[in-house]
């Protein structure tokens, strides 16, 4: 047990400094996968990218084409997403934070199932509209790809929505409400007014996590070689094409695919950056 | 509380419009509130929906096959005969692999993030490990299949092969063919995936410990590793568990990149080198040929069985973070 002060002192120095080495080493491991990723798949995007992308749609086998149907197929469920996900997301966060003081239970569990449902797994969200929604229906359609779609938005903002209206100052509400206004209408032109950066990054980050989303389009939305007339019949999306034309062994759908993947991880970059870069800036505003 | 819809003055000279205007607002603020409500309720809808919804889809595969589903290795389309074993492990193992190896790394970039780096590094390096949980699914696999595949293939699982196959007892795990595919490549890739829910959570909470308790260990003479180990790693026990379970919950139902470098394989192979299955995997590769009642019904009891037990994992890391956070008073 008695070991020299000096030997113990160097064991301690050393074992201090080899797991400052190893924390060091950890995170150069974790961040030389970030950038062999994005190296990969923007050099391999890039040397496929062409005007034609934007405006032929996904080829047969064989020849050449685009992703313009893809792409739009994509826009359009995304936006049909935000568009479910966004208002019933802000109405839930809005209730957890502001109107549910009274049963304080029940916000809790909606606080804690809404943790589960931001981290469940997006491929069961997709079967779930598949028999809610496709097998009732009948047919697969651009619509039920747009509902699973709005089902991962939504516990995403509604987390953000309530996060943030936590944060707005108890004295603007107290101030609104001693002027005698009505309780939703402090919600909705003072509190909505202050915590709109930060329930907007709640979307775009909602937004930043659907347009790669793969798994739940797979049983809803499915895929369409062509142009789809409308949202109510098979819509292609650039996910599902990625998937379809990566397992292929065709060389020009390869192609289209890291073109697609291209695509697809400068819109996650974009709106994933710039939503923390909006809600830094708006902090550092309001703040000074 | 409906502090806001009494109006003062009833005795005024306007007290018929007020009192009008007030009953109004009391209906507006309690139409809203009702509004609120539903849309918060529907979020818990939506979960015990989910559930119910795949447990009734998949009932025809668990009354025809019983616990045979679970336990029975044979996935036999043709035959309409759905044994379910070889998915459940591959999701099971390729789970465990991520865990080895990103709890380990997570809590080394935590350690560097909290205790190492210089502070203006922090926040760029942070932020750079997040980038890699916003990296979408579908990405990790193409990049696993085209780059990381071929990676495994010439160098590392030849190495593996060689040194760890002839080892007795575990060597079975390490011995056969370096295809590049299979259930340790796709448990290293979703370890990737991890990482970054792993280590943000661990940052998160290794920042929340007291800096009077660090303080007192320093001024004992600890070093920085003593202080790390024996006061706030203790001290975040049950939040840092909990984030592994948060991470263990992501790895148990991550679908496309483990589609891509799994191979789709209904053999049961002890070896880790093989191609095998998952239960994401599977889902994802055969819905749209499930061609008969049976196979897409035993396809949503899959979904139903991942569900359930990714609810379980994730409800137990939701509640060893809490207990943190009550514990913080936050």
């Amino acid at each position: 047990m008695m070991q020299s002060p000096r030997r113990l002192m160097i064991r301690r120095r050393a074992s201090n400094l080899v797991s400052k080495l190893l924390g060091t080493a950890a995170t150069l491991f974790g961040l030389s996968w970030l950038v062999w990723i994005l190296i990969v798949t923007l050099l391999n995007g890039a040397r496929a990218l062409s005007p034609r992308i934007f405006t032929e749609i996904t080829p047969p086998p064989g020849s050449d084409g685009g992703l313009a149907n893809a792409l739009i197929g994509s826009t359009l469920m995304s936006v049909l997403g935000v568009l479910i996900g966004a208002p019933l997301g802000i109405a839930a966060g809005t209730y957890l934070a502001e109107f549910a003081e009274r049963r304080p239970v029940w916000r809790e569990t909606i606080r804690f199932v809404n943790d589960i449902l931001l981290s469940a797994p997006s491929i069961v969200l997709g079967l779930f509209v598949y028999t809610i929604y496709v097998r009732q229906v009948g047919h697969f359609s651009g619509i039920a790809g747009g509902v699973a779609l709005g089902l991962i938005v939504l516990p995403v903002v509604v987390r953000t929505t309530d996060e943030t209206l936590r944060l707005v100052p108890n004295m603007m509400r107290e101030a609104a409400l001693s002027l005698g206004i009505p309780r939703w209408k402090v919600t909705v032109q003072v509190l909505y007014r202050a915590a709109l950066p930060g329930i907007l990054t709640g979307v775009l980050l909602g937004l930043a996590r659907i347009t790669g989303e793969t798994a739940p389009l797979l049983f809803t939305a499915l895929n369409n070689q062509f142009w789809s007339k409308n949202l109510d019949g098979p819509t292609a999306s650039v996910p599902v094409v990625i998937f379809q034309f990566a397992m292929s062994p065709y060389d020009a759908w390869h192609s289209l695919a890291w073109a697609g993947a291209f695509v697809v991880t400068m819109v996650v970059l974009v709106l994933s950056v710039g939503a923390r870069a909006y809600l830094l800036k708006n902090r550092m505003d309001s703040n000074a | 509380m409906t502090v806001a819809s009494t109006a003062p003055t009833t005795d005024s000279a306007e007290s018929l419009p007020t009192r009008d205007r007030s009953a109004a607002e009391t209906r507006q603020d309690n139409l809203f509130r009702w509004v609120l409500f539903g849309a918060a309720t529907l979020v818990l809808v939506v979960l015990g929906a989910a559930a119910l919804s795949m447990l009734w889809g998949g009932r025809l595969a668990f009354q025809t096959f019983g616990w045979h589903f679970i336990v029975s290795d044979e996935w036999d389309p043709v035959g309409h005969h759905f044994g379910a074993f070889v998915p459940i492990y591959g999701t099971l193992a390729s789970s465990a692999i991520a865990m080895v190896i990103a709890v380990p790394v997570s809590f080394g970039i935590a350690l560097f993030l909290t205790e190492i780096a210089p502070g203006w590094l922090q926040a760029p390096i942070a932020a750079a490990i997040e980038l890699l949980a916003g990296i979408p699914s579908i990405i990790y696999g193409m990049w696993g299949l085209f780059s990381f595949v071929p990676f495994m293939a010439d160098h590392v699982l030849p190495w593996i092969n060689d040194h760890f196959g002839p080892l007795p007892w575990i060597g079975v795990l390490f011995r056969g063919p370096p295809l590049g595919i299979g259930m340790l490549t796709a448990g290293i890739v979703l370890g990737i995936m991890v990482i970054p829910f792993i280590s943000s959570v661990m940052r998160d909470v290794f920042r929340t410990v007291p800096a009077a308790l660090k303080e007192s260990a320093y001024a004992l003479g600890s070093t920085t590793w003593e202080v790390v180990w024996k006061v706030v790693l203790p001290y975040t026990r049950s939040a840092v568990v909990g984030g592994i379970f948060l991470g263990l919950g992501r790895a148990l139902g991550e679908t496309m990149a483990v589609t891509f470098v799994l191979g789709n394989a209904h053999q049961l192979s002890a070896s880790l080198l093989a191609p095998g299955n998952s239960i994401a995997a599977t889902i994802a590769n055969e819905f749209t040929e499930a061609d008969s009642d049976i196979y897409l019904s035993s396809l949503i009891a899959l979904g139903f069985l991942l569900f359930v037990v990714t609810l379980i994992v994730l409800a137990i890391a939701r509640l060893m973070l809490s207990n943190l956070a009550r514990r913080e008073g936050r």
